[in-house]
């Protein structure tokens, strides 16, 4: 009766062992990428576990990386900051395939038929395009804007109907790429929008692309089902002409979910989220926060946005209720939090926290702490129920 | 051992503890007091993972300019201190000396001149 206990202790701990294995039957919907940026390595981590599954090296630069997956969740796509696109197995967390597809990246994104991989370069700008398959370049799109400068590009996102949009930095303009008649895109082009266009994203329905400018207070607006599309700046002045605080990091545009009909986006250069109506894109308040926010995530239900901050005040998260407008809760997970991402309905959080080498797993109703994962300078976080989002 | 009474030492533990939370508190704004002398193992992670988040991480470039060795001979040691204190007005740069002494800035200068943080 022992012995037989013994055994079955070997072997179940012979399995928790194991490395991952293609051949172990298993899904990924519950697994995700933990990007390590000072060792250029990914930790494949199961959410729902608590704990690092294997680890790959060897994927460059990966200061502002980031990832998407393809629809049936088995490979992350990483973009790293060197221009590097590596396609992942999560299941054999094996590098499947790697190009150095430009000098400088900034993100990338993935078609909604999952067959394209867009990149947005800074080195030498614009977006090429691969086969999500091979990763082969189907397509190579300069950015040159209307004052026929060569342009950075950000806030690259797909929208349905395989078209990608995205913004260029240096141009001041927003260009949607429409793939849907073939490889050959056709690009519409908005210029004039504003100065200095710093990331974009859409709303979770694939309609509204949004535009955060740094050069000027305001966002620009895109309503994609509109025809012809146009831009439209809204928040305009929403700093009131007072000078703006020394940004020490850029917000991101991430991590929308319809929070009531309402959007809270970080205001730059300022302690605040301004919270914007998807009705009529109008501002509907201000939350004081903490710090200048760069992230501002909200649960995936809309009722909480999580929001952490730039350096120096970056130890901290606040927890905005998106009922009352208010800070509900604020936490201290440690020196230099960069990043949050939730599991895919909402139960827990994951906290980056880079100089402390962890990640920490929060219950996301009570704030407890629930989990701390080592890990070596950890930043961006991805979870593979992104593969069903639009704009990710 | 120590001539410290009991409750004296433990008096003294409050203050220590209240001190080090305050200096704490503090320590991002500490070195707009005074030149304090450079901690090259906080600067150098400064560089590396903050300035690092638009420059890279190898200092090759992102959304700000590369600061590697070779690009760095454009500018003398003072121009450069100058650019990390009060940031390029009309760019994302921002001024850093709320956050960072003289001695600070020039410490990253010659770092950067001598590509000890590549």
């Amino acid at each position: 009766m022992i012995r037989a206990a013994r055994i079955v202790l070997f072997v179940a701990l012979a399995m928790l062992a194991r490395p991952l294995a293609a051949s172990e039957l298993r899904g990924t919907g519950n697994l995700g990428i933990v990007i390590e940026r000072a060792s250029g390595s990914v930790m494949i981590v199961d959410a729902g576990a608590h704990r690092m599954l294997g680890r790959v090296d060897g994927l460059g630069d990966l200061s502002h990386a980031s990832a998407v997956y393809s629809p049936d969740q088995r490979y992350a796509y990483v973009f790293g900051r060197d221009g590097g696109l590596t396609k992942i197995d999560l299941l054999t967390a094996a590098i499947v395939k790697r190009v150095m597809q430009a000098g400088n990246a900034i993100g990338g994104a993935i078609s909604d038929d999952g067959a394209l991989v867009a990149v947005s370069n800074y080195e030498p700008g614009g977006v090429r395009v691969f086969e999500s398959e091979s990763l082969v370049q189907v397509a190579d799109i300069p950015a040159v804007g209307a004052n026929g400068k060569a342009s950075k590009t950000v806030g690259l996102v797909d929208l349905p109907g395989r078209r990608f949009a995205y913004a260029l930095y240096d141009a001041g303009e927003i260009w949607i790429a429409d793939f849907s008649k073939g490889k050959g895109p056709a690009v519409t082009r908005l210029s004039g929008i504003g100065k200095q266009p710093y990331d974009g994203n859409v709303t979770p329905d694939g309609r509204h692309y949004l535009v955060g400018l740094f050069g000027e207070d305001g966002v620009v607006h895109v309503d994609t089902w509109e025809n012809p599309l146009k831009a439209t700046r809204i928040l305009d002045g929403y700093g009131r002409g007072e000078e703006k605080l020394p940004v020490y990091k850029m917000p991101h545009l991430e991590g929308w979910a319809a929070a009531g009909g309402v959007l809270l986006l970080p205001a730059v250069g300022r302690h605040e989220l301004i919270a914007v109506d998807l009705r009529d894109f109008k501002e509907r308040g201000r939350i004081a926060t903490y710090g200048q926010p760069v992230f501002a995530v909200a649960r995936p239900d809309g009722r909480f946005v999580w929001v952490n901050f730039a350096h120096p005040l970056n130890d901290t998260i606040d927890v905005v209720d998106t009922l009352t407008m208010k800070v509900v809760h604020r936490l201290k997970p440690g020196p230099a939090v960069l990043h949050m991402e939730f599991t895919p309905r909402g139960h827990e959080v994951w906290v980056s926290v880079r100089d402390a080498d962890r990640v920490i797993v929060y219950d996301a109703a009570t704030f407890n702490k629930k989990a701390e994962i080592p890990a070596a300078k950890p930043s961006g976080m991805f979870f593979t129920a992104r593969a069903t989002r639009i704009g990710q | 051992m120590s001539p410290m009474t009991q409750r004296s030492q433990k008096r003294w533990r409050w203050w220590r503890e209240a001190l080090s939370a305050i200096a704490f508190a503090v320590a991002p704004y500490s070195t707009v007091a005074g030149d304090t002398v450079p901690d090259p193992v906080k600067l150098a992670n400064l560089v590396r993972q903050d300035c690092g988040s638009c420059h890279g991480l190898t200092l090759k470039g992102g959304l700000g300019k590369p600061l590697t060795a070779d690009r760095m001979t454009q500018w003398d040691r003072s121009q450069i201190v100058h650019i990390i204190l009060d940031g390029v007005p009309g760019t994302p740069m921002p001024p850093w000396r709320p956050l960072l002494s003289e001695a600070d800035a020039r410490w990253i200068a010659d770092s950067l001149k001598k590509g000890m943080l590549q």
